[in-house]
């Protein structure tokens, strides 16, 4: 029973394992095709069923002028506005969930949970919904098709994660520990710096991981709000689909698009495995 | 010089956690507050450190308005039942943090924490992190960094509550010992508890709490043998006093169809119906005793609780070894009738066998 247990789980673990990587193996395999090794018969393994070549790369850097497709400056672009306003909105989201957490508000029938409610409410909305707004918003105030435009959008729709998350966290760090800091000679302030927040690293990992990963992976409100003056990841890669479709070019910026997700899940991972995310509190 | 409170109340809700109490405490003494779970002694404490402002009433320290300086620049320490440390410092800075927020001279800090690293018997764990430490360590961790704070005011609020029994043996005797040895005669330590056993060990000045209220104030002796009313009596014993409704006439006590000869001390009563106390540790096994019934035995270190029933009677006995009974078996019991408590009808204590309010 024990060993048909074994055999049932690493025979999922190996499916599952498949079913992920393997996309990702294709992509990598196409990136280095051209249009005959794509087109001619089912190829995989590059030098023994196709040449490689770095066709699909080198049009990602080429200029526009030159036949390519510039996914250089929009690559930067995105990981300007994606840690701009991730870190924005765990700076202000932190504070918010701090005082959410600690501090008891009451306006008319408002209350704590209300306003955390309220944070969150902005994301159940359909972000079609939202469009709208934010388009007069930013063309009123003049930062339509901006990056500046852009990280402001994104702080509204990552603070909220950012505030969830650590409302969440600081609920579970001991009230006491606060009041030990604050008999130990912290006024308010530096408790909060000083003690609770050197303890809630974890939190802020998580809560910044995820606002990464949502405003990295956003296209709707870059294809939206942006036209000609700046471009973000996304939308350029869709960009790239033309009337014949350059799977070794699309495979390419598929794989740059997501390396950074995959160099956070990594740092993530290696902290997380750590054992200082539950352990850290009782 | 002294702390003083004066009919400090608060009432966050419904409920009284403070209700008109009042105290005066001394420097160099010992104070112990006595009372169940939500009696309102975290509060009590928390009012005094400055981490809960009090509907009404005055705190005063030093001669100056207490209510006026912020919890940080009180110079009081607290320790809570939890085990609160700074889990992102190891044990060494857990016990520096507070010095290092007053900024003491480096010398100061060194030989202080030294100090009560020593006191609390932690010296060479100084580099350890919190999460690797036991309960108790933790416990002294904490114990540790309120000593080295020197401060003038120093708060237990249960602190043994969360270890386990031989821990807390080990740990109240330890406390005894920093008490009577490490603290400044400009300290005043309050240390509340819900067991009074910890409070007739600590020998304190005893303060017994109950919904916010204070029942009753005095040594710990005092309380022992005088319990102002049954509240006190059934909250300052373990297991609590029991309490037996009956008649006195003029030689004898009867209840539930049990007649006992009168005790000397009752002599100066009148002859009406009272409320009888009697410990638990005073009544003993007899062949020749009155008949009761066991509801259930439980075995606790080397004693045996006998929970037992009389028609509406209910009692709790303390037999000094383990025996092993079936319930709703039939034993005989007798009461050692010098130690019978009187109180009246209202609960107020009117015959004590220690000698107040004799007749």
């Amino acid at each position: 029973m024990e060993k048909l247990y074994t055999f049932l789980k690493y025979t999922f673990i190996t499916l599952w394992t498949v079913f992920i990587v393997a996309p990702f193996l294709w992509a990598v395999s196409t990136s280095f095709k051209d249009f005959q090794s794509v087109n001619s018969k089912v190829t995989y393994i590059p030098w023994l069923d196709f040449e490689p070549t770095l066709e699909g790369w080198r049009v990602l850097v080429k200029s526009p002028a030159r036949g390519g497709v510039d996914i250089v400056e929009p690559y930067f672009n995105s990981i300007f506005v994606t840690c701009t306003a991730s870190l924005v909105s765990i700076v202000l989201g932190t504070l918010a969930a701090y005082a959410l957490s600690r501090f008891t508000f009451k306006a008319g029938f408002v209350r704590n949970n209300d306003i955390t409610f309220f944070f969150i409410s902005q994301r159940i909305m359909p972000p079609i919904v939202l469009s709208i707004p934010f388009f007069i918003f930013l063309s009123t105030i003049g930062l339509l098709d901006s990056l500046l435009g852009l990280v402001v959008v994104y702080i509204v729709l990552l603070m909220p994660i950012a505030v969830w998350i650590m409302v969440d966290f600081f609920n579970r760090v001991p009230k006491e520990l606060d009041e030990t800091a604050l008999i130990d000679g912290c006024n308010p302030y530096q408790a909060f710096y000083k003690v609770v927040l050197p303890n809630s690293i974890p939190g802020l990992i998580v809560a910044g991981m995820f606002c990464i990963i949502f405003g990295w992976i956003d296209f709707f409100f870059a294809f939206i709000l942006t036209f000609t003056e700046v471009q973000l990841l996304p939308v350029k890669v869709v960009a790239l689909n033309s009337s014949i479709t350059p799977w070794w070019s699309l495979s390419a910026s598929a794989l740059i698009s997501v390396a950074p997700l995959i160099i956070v899940a990594f740092v993530v991972e290696r902290y997380l495995s750590k054992g200082n995310l539950s352990g850290a509190l009782k | 010089m002294n702390l003083i409170g004066e009919n400090i109340t608060y009432k966050p809700g419904d409920q009284f956690h403070l209700n008109d109490v009042s105290f005066n405490f001394k420097k160099g003494n010992l104070y112990t507050i006595l009372g169940r779970t939500l009696s309102g002694k975290t509060t009590f404490l928390k009012t005094i450190a400055g981490l809960l402002n009090p509907d009404s009433g005055n705190l005063s320290f030093e001669e100056k308005d207490f209510s006026k300086i912020p919890v940080w620049e009180r110079n009081v320490a607290m320790v809570y039942q939890q085990f609160i440390n700074y889990p992102h410092l190891n044990v060494y800075e857990n016990i520096i943090f507070p010095l290092r927020q007053r900024k003491l001279s480096q010398d100061k800090i060194k030989t202080d924490v030294e100090e009560a690293l020593k006191t609390v018997g932690l010296n060479g764990f100084e580099r350890r992190k919190i999460q690797e430490l036991s309960g108790g360590q933790q416990q002294r961790v904490a114990l540790a960094r309120s000593l080295a704070k020197k401060a003038k005011i120093l708060l237990l609020d249960e602190p043994l509550v969360n270890l386990d029994y031989k821990l807390r043996e080990q740990l109240r005797e330890e406390f005894k010992r920093i008490f009577s040895e490490g603290m400044s005669q400009e300290t005043i330590l309050i240390y509340s508890t819900t067991d009074p056993q910890e409070v007739m060990e600590l020998n304190g000045e005893v303060i017994v709490l109950d919904e916010g209220k204070v029942l009753q104030k005095g040594p710990a002796k005092e309380i022992f043998e005088n319990p102002l009313n049954l509240k006190v009596a059934e909250i300052s014993n373990d297991p609590p006093m029991n309490i037996l409704k009956g008649l006195k006439n003029s030689d004898n006590l009867n209840f539930e169809n049990i007649s006992i000869k009168s005790p000397k001390h009752f002599k100066n009563l009148e002859n009406q119906n009272y409320n009888f106390g009697i410990r638990a540790s005073e009544i003993k096994l007899d062949e020749n005793g009155e008949e009761f019934e066991i509801e259930l035995a439980e075995i606790s270190g080397s004693e045996t609780l006998l929970h037992l029933k009389k028609g509406n009677s209910k009692l709790i006995a303390l037999i000094e070894e383990v025996m092993n009974f079936k319930i709703h078996q039939k034993v005989k019991i007798i009461f050692n009738s010098n130690k019978f408590y009187a109180f009246n009808q209202s609960g107020e204590l009117v015959s004590s066998p220690y000698g107040a309010n004799n007749g």
